[in-house]
């Protein structure tokens, strides 16, 4: 099948590549980028691992092909860190220890990227309804809602 | 997963869309949010030779109101619905129903017009859009036609669009003063189809008493189903716990729900009943204006 020409912007680098059509986004990422920081978890738009911010939403990039984001802005979680400093959700789940096997965090960490943008100051409740696309099986979520607030209160701050 | 291979295309106007499927024959497939569709060809239920991607045609992102009825563009997304001041204030039913879709990630992409031209009986806005009387915009070789929801639905997975046509725009009809809905859902788990789902649309006269009732109800049929009998017992009711309660009767003796693993027929049906009670009652407190 004739491959496609894409251009696409991610963590700020503006990318081309020629990919076929049923190349799955997270598979452009982690094979053709080597970005593997985002994973690939269930496979079935149900875990979240694989969440990506796309033009500002966050959403599953197992569940978009690579030519759908022709033309656009991705942000995964190797764009989070800025000149050797961790983001403020970085810091987060490292202060209220908000991971355990590490593996859903990308996701979780992305997911709340967004999230922090159009909500800077989420109740608890508001907070496990934003992250009711990302599972963890180790930490019970205590701990992310934990460093949300975290870091939300350093985001209003105006830290990182 | 990986997809069986396609030919991609992505037109940048209706009629090239429009075109494309006429030229590529039914076995083309239109692209919307692709979160039911994307799935299907990763498990390789679906694999269409030809993606025809619509994302990049202008001017289909929209929510408007028109004199108080709702417009809802082909690609305005599911997370559209919950910040759209026309659906927060006038459409609360609306919100119901999208907040239940899915998550929050999946919302994002998917939208309410692939939720409906999708035909699967599990999803939820179809019953959502039975209770409200909704028609549907499919815009194909000779025009624009203009489909009332009750006859959209066909089959399983199959609705009332010609495969070359194109659903471009849901049209709720404005609800006169004292109107009221409600959603309401049971799913095992965020991002479960409904084990069950019921809808409920009503208006009030000035006596309070119930002028016209749509209910529409989720996954217990091979289509989405419009429960005509308790509505036409609920015309010109006073809705009082025991009218409630038949009505809710009625709805589920009008369910046709299967044995799966969400539960029983028998168990699905009285849930129905449980949350047609529920979901009138809610319709009910909001149509007399409280939340």
């Amino acid at each position: 099948m004739a491959k496609i020409g894409i251009k696409v912007k991610v963590n700020g680098v503006e990318r081309a590549a020629e990919v076929e059509p049923r190349l799955l986004l997270v598979h452009f990422l982690r094979e053709n980028l080597r970005l593997t920081g985002t994973h690939i978890g269930c496979d079935t738009s149900h875990c979240g691992a694989c969440t990506v911010v796309l033009d500002g939403k966050a959403i599953k990039s197992c569940t978009i092909f690579a030519v759908q984001a022709n033309g656009r802005e991705i942000l995964t979680v190797e764009g989070l860190e800025q000149d050797g400093k961790l983001h403020a959700l970085q810091e987060g789940f490292f202060q209220e220890h908000g991971l355990q096997c590490g593996y859903c965090t990308p996701g979780m960490l992305m997911t709340g990227y967004a999230f922090l943008k159009s909500n800077s100051n989420p109740t608890e409740g508001e907070i496990r309804h934003a992250i009711s696309g990302n599972l963890c099986r180790c930490t019970g979520y205590v701990n992310i809602v934990k460093a949300y607030q975290n870091a939300a209160a350093k985001l209003r701050e105006g830290g990182a | 997963m990986i997809p069986r291979s396609f030919e991609y295309f992505s037109p940048r106007t209706l009629d090239e869309a429009v075109s494309l499927l006429q030229k590529l024959g039914p076995e083309a497939k239109i692209l919307s949010g692709g979160q039911s569709l994307i799935p299907m060809m990763k498990l390789r239920l679906a694999s269409p030779p030809y993606i025809i991607d619509i994302n990049h045609i202008p001017g289909l992102n929209y929510i408007s109101e028109l004199n108080g009825s709702l417009r809802i563009g082909a690609l305005a997304r599911e997370s559209d619905l919950e910040v759209s001041p026309a659906v927060t204030s006038r459409f609360p039913i609306l919100v119901d129903t999208t907040s239940v879709i899915a998550d929050p990630l999946v919302r994002n992409q998917a939208t309410v017009c692939g939720n409906l031209a999708h035909g699967d009986p599990a999803n939820d806005h179809p019953a959502t859009m039975l209770a409200l009387g909704a028609s549907l915009v499919a815009v194909g070789p000779t025009g624009e036609r203009e489909i009332p929801v009750e006859s959209f639905f066909t089959g399983l997975f199959t609705t009332a669009l010609q495969p070359d046509e194109i659903l471009k725009e849901i049209r709720v009809p404005a609800q006169a003063p004292s109107s009221g809905g409600a959603y309401l859902k049971l799913e095992r788990k965020v991002g479960d189809y409904a084990t069950a789902g019921v809808a409920v649309q009503i208006t009030l006269n000035d006596a309070g008493v119930c002028r016209r009732a749509g209910i529409g109800l989720t996954n217990v049929g091979f289509s989405p189903l419009k429960a005509k009998k308790a509505e036409a017992f609920l015309a010109g009711k006073a809705l009082d716990q025991s009218t409630i309660k038949q009505a809710a009767e009625l709805a589920a003796g009008e369910s046709q729900p299967i044995d799966d693993i969400r539960g029983s027929a028998d168990y699905k049906r009285d849930l129905v009943r449980v949350l047609t009670t529920r979901a009138l009652t809610r319709a009910f407190e909001r149509a007399k204006g409280g939340a």
